[in-house]
């Protein structure tokens, strides 16, 4: 059935979507409210910018990634100036690289769901002398528990999914960058059919499970 | 419109014939021999009038394409065992198999003078990644695990390695100095009989089995004029020339 190496991609990218769909949520909340409330003129740009990664091929996010942390890039300069080395070819690079992959996964749900709280709550709140923090937290938090939902389960499944950007800054390193996508394709590659095999379906079912637990838990997400 | 048609009609003439006598050939190419075969595909065309369509790629990768009926009609691959593979399962013509280049493994750097000419940057251990291509997939990947254990060095080293998906990504790992240094083949960093940048050191050939590259006419290419062409043409002095500037042996 699964060799060591098979488990040992898939408790990787298990951890990978874990800790990618954790940040994605703290990072994502401030812009999605910043995104669902301004009338800026800069909400256009910044949520096209967001939304870049759905349609730009993983190869340009790759290739850029690549470039800009590498050690004569920007990125790479910095880290290296603090003392943390490069990103490429680690844990914490296909972190940094799944947070920009699955960023609309997890901002689009969120900014939804407050688009769809509006003011009215947050004005009550304010008359009951709520702060602003406090009426975030207590009341557009549990209003918005839908679309946290829609946002964590979609940010975890589609950085499992993820495949391009990881072949090309990833290195195919055991318990690091290895992740299933691209156990799967070595199988493929060296016609290792039967153990694709199982790591395939094992992806086909996972994915289907996640997916009908969001529809059947949070079905006020497919009303409209 | 009518008269148009009339002057044109000489070209099409032309078109019409020369398409007639060229043929065109897909080739699956081993990624080491990018360059080179680039050049002599050009000279190639120029020669005979067929044209070479171009893959690149692991050797091992275009093996599971051809056997899943990839339209390669010839494969340049990196070693001798695919396409002696290939023929024993019939996916190729046999009879015609011949060594094209005898390829070169080498340590190099981007960075000059951080590979030494002996190797012992490999036992000083002193990096942090070393970039190979994937041994199950890629000839000097496994030319590249051979050496290290030879070196005896393999238990130390195994744990900073990057593997890439051929040895085309495997330099482009170490090139842009995301690795210190890796196993690439020679042709990947001789540009006029001479190292182009960097610091490298020849891997001796004693370190591991010989890379035989073989090239061989495969069972969707049996009859193709520009197949056999092409077989013809890389064994000819143009293509051994070419070669040979790439550090390959012959």
């Amino acid at each position: 059935m699964f060799e060591s190496t098979d488990l040992a991609a898939i408790w990787l990218t298990l951890r990978l979507a874990a800790v990618t769909t954790a940040l994605l949520l703290v990072l994502g909340t401030p812009v999605a409210w910043w995104l669902a409330r301004t009338r800026s003129g800069w909400k256009g740009p910044v949520g096209a910018l967001v939304a870049l990664p759905i349609v730009l091929p993983p190869t340009v996010i790759g290739f850029y990634l690549l470039v800009t942390m590498g050690p004569n890039g920007p990125v790479g300069q910095f880290t290296q100036a603090l003392g943390l080395g490069l990103l490429p070819f680690t844990f914490a690079g296909l972190v940094v690289a799944s947070v920009f992959y699955s960023l609309p996964f997890v901002v689009q749900p969120l900014q939804n769901a407050f688009e769809a709280i509006g003011e009215r709550p947050l004005e009550v709140a304010a008359t009951l002398r709520a702060s602003p923090m406090d009426a975030f937290f207590s009341v557009v938090l549990p209003l918005a528990r839908p679309g946290y939902l829609t946002a964590t389960v979609l940010g975890f499944a589609h950085t499992v999914g993820e495949f391009g950007v990881v072949l090309m800054i990833g290195g195919n390193i055991p318990d690091q960058t290895r992740v299933v996508s691209v156990q799967i394709y070595d199988h493929v590659e060296a016609l290792e059919y039967a153990q694709a095999h199982w790591l395939a379906a094992g992806m086909v079912a996972f994915s289907f499970l996640v997916l009908l637990a969001l529809y059947t838990l949070n079905p006020t997400g497919r009303r409209k | 419109m009518h008269r148009l048609t009339k002057k044109m009609s000489p070209l099409f003439l032309l078109i019409a014939t020369h398409a007639a006598l060229a043929e065109e050939v897909q080739v699956a190419v081993a990624a080491n021999f990018t360059a080179p075969m680039q050049k002599i595909a050009a000279e190639f065309e120029k020669d005979t009038g067929h044209k070479a369509q171009l893959s690149f790629g692991a050797t091992g990768k275009f093996y599971a394409q051809i056997r899943n009926g990839a339209p390669f009609q010839v494969m340049l691959a990196a070693d001798d065992e695919t396409p002696a593979k290939l023929e024993k399962e019939g996916l190729a013509v046999p009879g015609g198999r011949f060594t094209y280049a005898i390829g070169k493994l080498v340590l190099w750097s981007a960075k000059p003078g951080y590979v030494d000419d002996k190797g012992e940057v490999l036992k000083k251990s002193e990096f942090n990644k070393l970039a190979l291509a994937n041994p199950k997939l890629a000839p000097y990947g496994l030319a590249a695990v051979e050496s290290l254990t030879k070196l005896g060095v393999l238990g130390a080293v195994e744990g900073k390695f990057v593997q890439g998906e051929n040895i085309a990504q495997t330099f482009q790992f170490v090139s842009t100095g995301n690795a210190e240094l890796g196993f690439v083949a020679l042709s990947q960093v001789m540009k006029d009989g001479r190292i182009a940048s960097g610091s490298a050191w020849i891997v001796p050939g004693s370190l591991h089995t010989p890379i035989r590259q073989d090239a061989v006419v495969l069972a969707n290419g049996k009859g193709n004029a520009a197949a056999e062409a092409l077989m013809k043409y890389l064994k000819g002095d143009k293509a051994k020339a070419i070669i040979k500037g790439y550090g390959y042996d012959l």
